[in-house]
């Protein structure tokens, strides 16, 4: 109960700004465009490369987002007041994480129906996992963006984040340099970085008709992170503060 | 004499100040209780251990009979901060029904805890549209919105007009008169008047726990200000 008015809080909060909703829906299917122009003569980079942002879109999008919401939470008092209420930390934590993960779902189906039906992506397995697999990488989003927020004072700082959790797990992902191409070192960081394991996910979407057992493996890391991440999350979340 | 609030040798450091050094205090059932003192004397700092958010030093605080924070208090207490703490990206409507939700209330009750404070007209509106006032009641309503059996109001009449102030305060009256113990801070002297019971705060010490008129006679002073005044003054001469 409580939860489910804290999702529908959230989502009602999303609602009075169109202005973000329509920033949400449709950036990711505009750069998604953009990119498929770059790659005009080549489908196969495009596939490629369109398959992987559809996984990186909705993570940043949604850290970025959950970053600064947690992050008002906590500078405006309603997280202090919350906290005299019955309102428990994981009702907060789930809050944000399924009401901005059914955003991301939208997103990501927006998206991902652009690239195929319009752009002609193709790959050989399902649509239903590519969206899978992007809402998968949503909600790491905001767990992380969750966990961030306990260290940003303001929201200057909150999107200084950004290219710190960002970048790297862009960089290090597979998309510029594949990953058995990197340096022994840069290879074992990006072995940590969850991002790697998405887009791996995506990839194998990508090259088989049918599921397969990596993918499955690095959806479950990436679930995997998002727990240890809300779960470090909840202990930034504080009912006595100083 | 029944006890809501017992507070007993409470240190709270913030940053590397002491705000309240020891401090001690009672705070009796279905009363309303006025908390006066000059800004930064601990007010602040006194409410927020008392419902439960604020890391202490040392010192016990006690409400209906359990330790301050702890779960059961949590369906209870209602708690209004200084700066209004409800979302500005929703209506006064929608606000306060999710405050109401959190206790497992209906909307009828978020709409009668809006007529409360005087925003029925302005309740489909988002609350960054509304005056600095009116959000205050809007927080206001969020923290009434529980029936809490105790309430803690840190600044609740801070810019309203003279007449809606005089509501609320009929509206605290009426509280304390059906049970509930109300805590009050302000630094309007004429609303001290009020109150049932006054603590008095300064520098984090309590100088004065007593009936307006008790606060008056212990000065020789006919009005609160004067009376404060004294009771500062020969706390000085005593230290």
């Amino acid at each position: 109960m409580i939860l489910s008015s804290t999702i529908k809080r959230i989502l009602t909060q999303l609602r009075h700004d169109p202005r973000t909703i329509a920033l949400i829906i449709v950036v990711p299917t505009l750069l998604i465009t953009l990119i498929y122009f770059m790659y005009d003569e080549q489908p196969a980079v495009f596939d490629r490369i369109a398959l992987t942002m559809l996984g990186v879109f909705p993570f940043i999008v949604m850290f970025l987002i959950t970053s600064i919401a947690m992050l008002r939470e906590r500078t405006t008092g309603t997280l202090e007041r919350l906290f005299t209420t019955p309102v428990g930390k994981l009702d907060l934590l789930f809050g944000y994480g399924v009401a901005f993960g059914l955003a991301a779902a939208a997103q990501a189906t927006v998206a991902a129906g652009f690239a195929y039906w319009v752009l002609d992506m193709t790959t050989a397995g399902s649509l239903s996992l590519v969206i899978l697999i992007a809402v998968a990488n949503a909600v790491l989003g905001v767990a992380l963006g969750l966990l961030c927020s306990a260290f940003a004072r303001t929201e200057f700082q909150a999107v200084q984040f950004m290219p710190l959790v960002v970048a790297p797990q862009l960089l290090l992902c597979g998309l510029f340099v594949p990953r058995a191409a990197m340096a022994g070192w840069l290879q074992a960081i990006s072995d940590v970085l969850p991002m790697s394991y998405s887009v791996e996910a995506l990839t194998e979407v990508g090259a088989n008709a049918e599921p397969t057992g990596i993918m499955w493996r690095d959806l479950a890391v990436v679930v995997g992170a998002v727990v240890v991440a809300l779960t470090l999350g909840a202990a930034t979340l504080r009912r006595r503060t100083p | 004499m029944d006890t809501a609030i017992e507070v007993t040798d409470l240190v709270v450091k913030r940053g590397k100040r002491v705000v309240l050094d020891g401090f001690s205090c009672v705070i009796p059932r279905g009363s309303v209780t006025g908390l006066l003192g000059p800004s930064g004397s601990g007010k602040t700092t006194l409410m927020r251990a008392i419902v439960g958010v604020q890391v202490v030093e040392s010192g016990g605080v006690t409400v209906l009979g359990h330790p301050a924070g702890s779960t059961p208090l949590r369906r209870k207490i209602g708690y209004l901060t200084q700066a209004p703490s409800v979302y500005a990206d929703l209506t006064v409507r929608e606000n306060t029904r999710y405050f109401a939700s959190l206790y497992r209330l209906k909307a009828a009750v978020a709409d009668e805890a809006i007529a409360a404070v005087g925003l029925t007209g302005a309740a489909g509106q988002l609350v960054a549209d509304l005056s600095g006032g009116q959000r205050s009641r809007a927080s206001l309503a969020c923290a009434i919105v529980g029936r809490p059996e105790v309430l803690v109001l840190d600044e609740p009449t801070v810019g309203q007009d003279p007449v809606l102030r005089d509501e609320l305060w009929d509206h605290f009256r009426r509280l304390a008169a059906d049970g509930t113990t109300v805590l009050v801070s302000s630094h309007v002297m004429d609303e001290a008047n009020r109150c049932d019971r006054l603590l008095l705060i300064r520098e984090g010490a309590l100088i004065a726990d007593d009936t307006p008129a008790g606060v008056k006679h212990a000065a020789g002073a006919d009005d609160l200000d004067q009376a404060f005044l004294q009771l500062i003054k020969r706390q000085a001469v005593a230290a």
